[in-house]
């Protein structure tokens, strides 16, 4: 596997992917995309509510993933929570497709290695973080999992996304240790 | 004179603060609450508190550390509103984070 993200003489992040993992990364993204990507507009939804970020529909997702993309904000208010998720979802929700769209382009823009300018460096990192979330999700990770995985057998299909886990955390930290301000 | 300035100005600081406090307690009384979770990295939680709400090094870390070993730490407080604000600002990062009245 690659190694993390690097800064340049430039002041860019470098970051060098196997074609495979390239393919792997844009997958990802597109996932991420259609995972956190707003409704069509609904014909009858009121344009100015949506116009100003409100989402007279946002429930509660039963989905885990969603639930860990887009939480309750209040514990004991179950009203509140609502409230508060028809007034920001959709807005949370531009913002995690923006970091994806943002990765996206700049994966589609390069080849093998990866020029990325500074300013774009939070979008990497909302993006990785994302995926994790997900993945994490997805796979069940809690503080014990990795002393579990050496049990799993060999057929499961939680390992490969563990090593996709394990990868985006290790990319993740790379960045964050250069970004750190 | 200048040990006379600096007396009366100290004479005057307690009076000072109490006035602050009264003033700002019925603005202040809702938290946001930063909870734990298995995937958020350690540098990444440390990195969010500096750079959304400008602590520093050691003031990020003390928190960052307070929700991995406690499992929760209040990490803002102020008015419903801006709490609300920084609640979606955390689940933008990829935070839990909930906000409640102070207690």
């Amino acid at each position: 596997m690659s190694g993390g993200f690097a800064l340049d003489r430039n002041g860019r992040f470098v970051l060098r992917l196997e074609p495979v993992e390239r393919m792997l990364m844009i997958s990802l993204c597109e996932q991420i995309i259609e995972l956190v990507a707003p409704d069509e507009a609904d014909p009858d939804a009121d344009p100015l509510a949506a116009a100003v970020g409100i989402d007279a529909a946002a429930m509660t997702p039963e989905d885990p993933v969603l639930l860990r993309l887009f939480p309750e904000a209040y514990t004991e208010d179950p009203a509140a929570s609502s409230d508060f998720r028809r007034f920001t979802e959709r807005d949370l929700r531009q913002t995690k497709l923006n970091h994806a769209e943002t990765v996206l382009d700049c994966l589609e823009r390069s080849g093998e290695k990866l020029l990325i300018p500074v300013a774009l460096g939070p979008s990497w990192l909302g993006f990785m973080n994302d995926v994790r979330l997900a993945l994490g999700e997805r796979i069940g990770i809690d503080d014990d999992f990795h002393e579990e995985v050496a049990d799993l057998p060999e057929d499961d299909p939680r390992l490969a996304m563990v090593g996709v886990y394990d990868w985006f955390t290790y990319l993740q930290d790379s960045l964050v240790q250069i970004m750190l301000p | 004179m200048k040990a006379v300035r600096k007396t009366s100005r100290m004479s005057i600081a307690p009076a000072e603060v109490e006035q602050t406090q009264t003033l700002h307690e019925p603005d202040r009384p809702w938290i946001t609450i930063v909870w734990n979770d298995p995937v958020n990295l350690m540098s990444y939680v440390t990195y969010v508190f500096m750079t959304y709400f400008h602590y520093d090094r050691e003031k990020a870390e003390k928190l960052m550390l307070d929700v991995h070993e406690e499992g929760r730490a209040v990490v803002s407080n102020g008015t419903r509103e801006s709490m609300e604000r920084d609640v979606t600002a955390m689940h933008g990062f990829g935070l839990w984070a909930t906000l409640q009245k102070d207690e």
